[in-house]
């Protein structure tokens, strides 16, 4: 099956790969400045301000003076720091961030690679960043920075299993890996997502708490590896300055400020492959195909962008033990129950 | 050279050089973290011999979980950064185990890889293993697939055990 209209456009060769390279990057930075302009414009009006409003109409070229200032900035290096790691850190995790972009169905003729194995490859890329956060906040040699990147890799690793159990749920109902084919499996009318449980009879509406449970708590387990409100102790900014970022000045900062945005999209966009259909449109065939697909897929992750600013800008922030409790003592136990249910329902089918 | 063998001496580079860093650096720390570079390259060439979930697992596990337990590890342990192991004679004796050792290992795994029957079957284009693996596992294998979960069992007992607070 040809998935990618890139290689029939300009052939299986090195200009082909480089073209299904640069093309998520591209995506990533034009999605990473609207973004931006978001958090700053919803942030505002959820606190009855205006927000920025002197650059450009309704202040909508700001994030493009957000990015120019951040690339004129001096960039500092701590003497104290160690300067290979010290700079080094930025990459990993930027790399890491758009790795995962790697397997993301944007449309059923545009996957960058159709690998059989595409969400189990999402999980697992996603470890590079908890290295990258620690290099990071070690080679910093600030305690602020220590102290944060500590609480940031606690603070995954504890999630990632409710996280993983969600994952393990959608594989079991799918029977696949493979990201195109999970979607293909929700085709249909919007019933078919895997929210209210996949296609199949209508026994399936008995499993609606467990289905809608494992996306609640996949919501709740990727705000938290995102490093988003209400789970960003890792910078909180009135305890530990801004975590193990502390250090880090002009261009490295806006890497990991585009890698936070580029996992928000990741996140977002496997809560809508695994819960919401993907690039499927919800009513059947009405507005279906290729292009339609892309609008579907981005409209659907762009709403989830939306719900991760607006929670951002409602709730306050988890203490530590709260957040170690929530994440191992109500997710966790949950989501187990919420595993099994799916599994006996996809055994049902 | 094709694409096949320039990406096969990326990834063998990436391997060995980081493997080097690894041994031969004076600070633990960045011992560690060259293993990161260890661990990519092995997984990119099982993705390059077309064994892709062994590669993905090669990074959930290592990457994923050891290495992270290793940074931990060496972070929250102070007085390790900086430790000296060649002075005295407890140093000298040290360094001759290790060389022996060293030897040895290099002498038979030498020996393995020159007298060893390598299967070299025809390459085909595999292109889903996890469905072949995961059959194989509830199948042939199931005796060593259930003792590993035993065995992690039993660990995750004994984390529990020594993690309790004693009354």
């Amino acid at each position: 099956m040809e998935t990618n209209f890139i290689y029939s456009l300009l052939g299986n060769n090195l200009l082909g790969y480089l073209a299904v390279c640069i093309l998520p990057l591209v995506f990533l930075i034009v999605y990473a400045l609207v973004a931006i302009l978001g958090e700053l414009k919803i942030g505002a009006f959820m606190q009855d301000r205006l927000g920025p409003m002197r650059t450009g109409p309704w202040g909508t070229i700001q994030p493009i003076a957000e990015v120019v200032k951040l690339l004129q900035k001096e960039n500092i290096t701590p003497d104290a720091a160690s300067k290979f790691l010290f700079n080094l850190a930025p990459f990993i995790i930027f790399t890491a961030a758009f790795a995962a972009f790697a397997v993301i169905p944007f449309s059923p003729k545009f996957v960058p690679s159709g690998i059989n194995l595409g969400l189990f490859y999402i999980f697992a890329i996603g470890s590079f960043a908890v290295i990258g956060i620690f290099m990071g906040g070690w080679a910093s040699n600030n305690k602020y920075s220590l102290l944060g990147a500590v609480r940031s890799v606690a603070q995954i690793i504890s999630y990632e299993i409710p996280a993983g159990m969600a994952i393990l749920s959608i594989a079991a109902l799918a029977g696949t890996l493979d990201m195109n084919e999970i979607i293909t499996k929700q085709s249909g009318w919007f019933t078919n997502w895997y929210i209210f449980g996949g296609s199949g009879s209508a026994l399936r509406i008995l499993f609606l708490p467990f289905t809608f449970g494992i996306f609640v708590i996949y919501l709740i387990a990727s705000l938290a590896e995102t490093n988003r409100t209400p789970f960003d102790i890792p910078e909180g900014e009135s305890e530990i300055v801004a975590g193990y970022h502390t250090e880090y000045s002009g261009m490295k900062f806006a890497m990991f400020f585009f890698a936070e945005y580029a996992n928000m999209f990741v996140v977002s966009a496997l809560l809508t492959i695994m819960f919401f259909g993907g690039w499927n449109s919800p009513f059947g065939d009405f507005m279906s195909g290729p292009i339609w697909a892309v609008v579907w897929f981005l409209g659907k992750s762009m709403s989830f962008i939306f719900l991760q600013i607006w929670l951002r800008w409602t709730l306050p922030r988890l203490r530590v033990d709260q957040l170690m409790y929530t994440g191992w003592k109500v997710l966790l136990p949950i989501s187990f129950v919420c595993f099994f249910a799916i599994a006996l329902l996809a055994m049902l089918k | 050279m094709d694409l096949f063998e320039i990406i096969f001496y990326f990834f063998a580079a990436i391997v060995l050089v980081s493997a080097l860093v690894v041994v031969l650096s004076k600070n633990i720390m960045y011992s560690a973290f060259s293993l990161l570079f260890t661990f990519f390259g092995v997984a990119g060439l099982f993705v390059l011999l077309n064994a892709d979930f062994v590669g993905i697992t090669q990074i959930m596990v290592y990457v994923g979980g050891i290495l992270v337990l290793i940074i931990f590890g060496v972070m929250i342990t102070t007085k390790v950064t900086g430790v000296d192991i060649k002075e005295g004679i407890s140093g000298k004796l040290q360094y001759a185990g290790a060389g022996i050792i060293t030897l040895l290992t290099a002498i038979f795994l030498s020996l393995m890889f020159i007298n060893g029957k390598w299967i070299t079957g025809s390459s085909t284009d595999v292109h889903a293993t996890i469905h072949q693996i995961g059959t194989l596992l509830m199948t042939k294998y199931i005796l060593a697939f259930e003792a590993a979960a035993i065995l992690l069992l039993i660990a995750f007992i004994g984390a529990a055990l020594i993690g309790r607070r004693k009354a």
